[in-house]
C-alpha cells in the first residue's frame, strides 16, 4: 500500500454533475496518491464514467460543480479550454471503453500516434516515427513497423486497445484514466491489457484511475476501491478492506454477485437503481437495501470512518446508518 | 442423467436419441483470397468449424465457451438449422436438423432462441405484450380468449413488472429487454433453449438476477439448455457440462466442475487462469492472439500459443479423445491435475 502521507496527485472536493434537473453525481470526494491505482466500481448509472469524463472536461451539456485539484496544474474544473488542451494527453490522458470507435477510422493508427507525439512533444516527423514504433513495441504489438500503416478496422479489438494504450501513454502522463478498458475483450486479452496498463503506469510512476464493473478484477489490479451507487460514494478504502471488511450493504451485494469459477449460489439483489426523477431523499440505496431502517428513507447518511481513530480521510469510509 | 457423450457409445439410461448430435461437422465458407487484386475472383476456403463432435442429451445444460473467432456462432447457426453444414452430420433427435426444420413448425416450436442483441431482436414498434403474444399466435399455443392471461403469466414468470405489457422495448432497461426475449422464447413451450451470450454486457447485479431466473426456469421446466458464453464463472454457475472451443474445434469437453477444477487442455487452463479472481495476481497471459483461420498453424492449432507445446505438436493434429469419466480432450500432451496446477501458478 502507498504511503498516504505523500501529496495527492489529484483531489476531488464535492464534485457534482447536474444534467437538467437530475444530479447524476453528488458531492464526490476522493484523492489519489502518486503512483496509486484506484478503481471506481458500481452499476451503470452510478457515475463512474461521469467522474472520468468530467476530469477530462469532456462532459457536454452538464453543469459541473466542485473542484478537482491536480498537483502542479490547479483546479481542472476551473482551467480554460486552452489550458486544458495543453494538459490533455500530456499530464492527463484517458483510455476509452471502445477503442474501435475512439480511434479515427480514416487515419492509420501510426499517423494518429505520430500526430499526438508531434503536437504534444514537438518532435520532428522522423523522431516521432521512431518513437511511435518504440511505443508500439512496448505495448506488445507484433510487427510494429507494419502495423503503423494499418487502419483501425484492420486490427482486432485487442490490438486496437493496445494502440489506445500507446496513444494514451505517448507523453508519459502523470494520471491515466482507464474507462472499462477491457469490457469488450476476451478474457485472455483482458488479462494481457490490464497487465500492460499496470506495467506501463508503474514503470512511469504514473497514477491510474480504473473504471470497472468487476470487483474481482478491481481486487487484482488496484490499491484502492471506491464504490459508487446512483452518483454517490457509498464506501471507499484499501481494496482488501472493501472486499473483506465492507460495511455498506451495497458493497456486500455487489461482491456477492461476482461469479468466480465454482460459484454455485448468488444472491441477486432486488430491483434496479431508481431513476433520477424518483431518487429517494434519504439514502439512495434504501429502496433496495435489506438492512434499511425507517431513518434511511428520510435522512441521507454521511461518509464516516470505518474504524475509530482512523488516520485521515483517505482510509476506509462508508455511508450507512445500519452498517454490516 | 445429464451427460453429453462424445463418442458414439451411448449410455443405456438414454433410450431416446440425444436432442442434438453433431458428427464430424464441418462448415467451410469461401472468402476472398487475402491480397487478391481488385478484379480477381479467387477465393479460398475458410473452415469455421472443423470436425466438431458433440452430443446434447435431453435435460442437459451445456456451456459453449470460447473466444471471438472460435466458431461458437457458426456452431449455433448449424444447431438452429439456419445453415447446413458443409460436411458431417448435424442431427436433431436422430434426424438431420435441416430436414427437421423444413418439416413444419415442430422444430421451431421446440427449439427456442435468445439472441445476443436482445434489443435488436425485438420490433421497436410492438409493445411487450404484442411481442410475447406473437409466438403464442404463430404456434397456436392458446385460444384467443386466453391469450392475455398467458401473456400476463409469462411476464410474471420472467420477473417483469405487471404493467410491462403496454410498454415498448425502448422504455425498458437492458436487463428487462433480456427478460422480454426470454419470455418470447418460452412462449412456444420449448424443450430446448439456446442462448447466445444472454447475460453478457450487463451489470453484475442484473446478470445475477437473470442467471437465477434462467436456472430456475431450467429446473422447473426441465429445459435442455445450450448456453454460449465467454465467461467461465457463468458457465460454472449455470451449466453441468462444458465444451471449450478454439479455432473451429472443440478442444475439451466434460462435466463443468471436473473440467474447470483440473483442465486437461492447456487452452482450457489458460482461459481458467485468465478469469478474474479475488486478489489472485493476474497470471502471465497467453502470448499473442487467436491465429487467422486462413493461416492455421501446422499440427495442433493451439501449438503457436501453447506454453506446453512440444516437437510433435507442430506435426500432428490431435483429435478429440476420451480423457477420464465423461471427458474428452484434443491434445497430444494433456495436463495432469498437477500439471494444470503448475501451469496456473506460473
Amino acid at each position: 500500500m502507498k504511503d498516504m502521507a505523500s501529496n495527492p496527485i489529484l483531489s476531488l472536493r464535492d464534485l457534482s454533475v447536474h444534467r437538467g434537473t437530475a444530479k447524476i453525481l453528488d458531492r464526490v470526494n476522493l484523492s489519489l496518491a502518486e503512483g496509486e491505482t484506484l478503481a471506481l466500481v458500481g452499476e451503470s448509472g452510478a457515475g463512474k464514467s461521469t467522474i472520468a469524463t468530467a476530469l477530462m472536461r469532456l462532459l457536454d451539456g452538464a453543469k459541473v460543480e466542485g473542484s478537482a485539484e491536480m498537483e502542479g496544474a490547479g483546479d481542472l474544473l476551473a482551467l480554460s479550454e486552452r489550458q486544458m488542451v495543453k494538459l490533455r494527453g500530456r499530464r492527463l490522458s484517458m483510455i476509452f471503453q471502445d477503442a474501435g470507435s475512439a480511434l479515427n477510422p480514416s487515419y492509420t493508427v501510426g499517423r494518429q500516434l505520430i500526430t499526438v507525439l508531434r503536437r504534444n512533444l514537438g518532435l520532428s516527423k522522423a523522431e516521432a516515427r521512431t518513437r511511435a514504433v518504440e511505443l508500439f513495441t512496448s505495448v506488445g504489438i507484433n510487427d510494429p513497423e507494419g502495423r503503423m500503416s494499418a487502419y483501425p478496422h484492420q486490427l482486432s479489438g485487442g490490438m486496437q486497445q493496445r494502440v489506445m494504450v500507446a496513444i494514451a501513454l505517448a507523453c508519459n502522463p502523470d494520471l491515466l484514466l482507464a474507462d472499462e478498458p477491457t469490457s469488450a475483450l476476451d478474457v485472455t486479452i483482458q488479462a494481457q491489457i490490464v497487465r500492460l496498463i499496470l506495467a506501463q503506469t508503474k514503470s512511469r510512476g504514473a497514477s491510474c484511475i480504473f473504471v470497472l464493473h468487476d470487483l474481482a478484477l478491481a481486487s487484482q489490479s488496484c490499491d484502492r476501491i471506491v464504490v459508487l451507487y446512483a452518483g454517490q460514494v457509498v464506501e471507499s478504502g484499501p481494496a482488501r478492506d472493501i472486499l473483506e471488511y465492507h460495511r455498506h450493504p451495497y458493497t456486500k451485494q455487489l461482491k456477492s454477485c461476482v461469479l468466480e469459477i465454482g460459484t454455485k449460489e448468488v444472491t441477486a439483489p432486488e430491483g434496479t437503481v431508481p431513476p433520477h426523477s424518483e431518487m429517494p431523499v434519504g439514502c439512495r440505496f434504501a429502496t433496495r437495501c435489506p438492512r434499511a431502517l425507517p431513518r434511511c428513507a428520510g435522512e441521507a447518511p454521511p461518509l464516516q470512518p470505518a474504524r475509530a481513530g482512523a488516520d485521515g480521510p483517505l482510509d476506509h469510509q462508508f455511508a450507512c446508518w445500519n452498517p454490516e | 442423467m445429464i451427460m453429453s457423450q462424445i463418442q458414439t457409445k451411448r449410455p443405456a439410461t438414454a433410450p431416446n436419441p440425444p436432442v442434438f448430435e453433431l458428427i464430424e461437422v464441418e462448415q467451410e465458407f469461401s472468402v476472398p483470397k487475402p491480397g487478391r487484386g481488385l478484379f480477381n475472383r479467387d477465393t479460398v476456403g475458410l473452415k469455421a468449424l472443423d470436425g466438431v463432435r458433440l452430443s446434447i442429451a435431453q435435460g442437459a445444460s451445456l456451456a459453449l465457451v470460447g473466444e471471438s473467432g472460435s466458431g461458437k456462432s457458426t456452431l449455433l447457426r448449424v444447431l438452429l438449422g439456419l445453415d447446413a453444414p458443409s460436411g458431417g452430420r448435424a442431427l436433431y433427435r436422430g434426424r438431420p436438423i435441416r430436414e427437421a426444420r423444413a418439416r413444419g413448425t415442430g422444430f421451431a416450436r421446440d427449439v427456442a432462441m435468445v439472441y445476443q442483441d436482445a434489443r435488436g431482436s425485438l420490433d421497436p414498434r410492438m409493445t411487450v405484450g404484442q411481442l410475447i403474444a406473437e409466438p403464442l399466435r404463430h404456434f397456436n399455443i392458446v385460444k384467443k380468449g386466453e391469450e392475455a392471461a398467458r401473456v400476463a403469466q409469462l411476464i410474471d414468470r420472467v420477473g417483469l413488472p405487471t404493467d410491462a405489457a403496454s410498454r415498448y422495448p425502448s422504455g425498458l432497461s437492458g436487463g428487462q429487454v433480456r427478460r422480454v426475449a426470454i419470455a418470447r422464447a418460452l412462449a412456444s413451450e420449448p424443450s430446448v433453449l439456446v442462448a447466445d451470450e444472454a447475460v453478457s454486457g450487463l451489470d453484475v447485479s442484473t446478470q445475477a438476477q437473470l442467471l437465477t431466473l434462467l436456472r430456475s426456469l431450467q429446473r422447473d421446466m426441465g429445459l435442455t439448455l445450450v448456453f454460449i458464453t465467454h465467461d467461465l464463472g457463468v458457465a460454472s454457475y449455470l451449466c453441468e457440462e462444458i465444451a471449450i472451443m478454439y479455432l473451429g474445434r472443440i478442444v475439451e469437453t466434460g462435466p463443468t466442475d471436473a473440467v474447470l477444477d483440473a483442465p486437461a487442455h492447456p487452452y482450457s487452463a489458460a482461459l481458467r487462469a485468465a478469469a478474474p479472481r479475488f486478489f489472485e495476481p493476474i497470471p502471465e497471459p497467453l502470448p499473442g492472439e487467436i491465429p487467422s483461420p486462413l493461416d492455421l498453424p501446422k499440427g495442433c492449432r493451439f501449438s503457436s500459443r501453447c506454453p506446453a507445446a512440444q516437437e510433435d505438436c507442430r506435426l500432428r493434429d490431435p483429435q478429440l479423445g476420451q480423457q477420464g469419466a465423461g471427458r474428452a480432450v484434443a491434445c497430444l500432451h494433456p495436463l495432469t491435475s498437477t500439471g494444470a496446477q503448475a501451469s496456473e501458478n506460473r
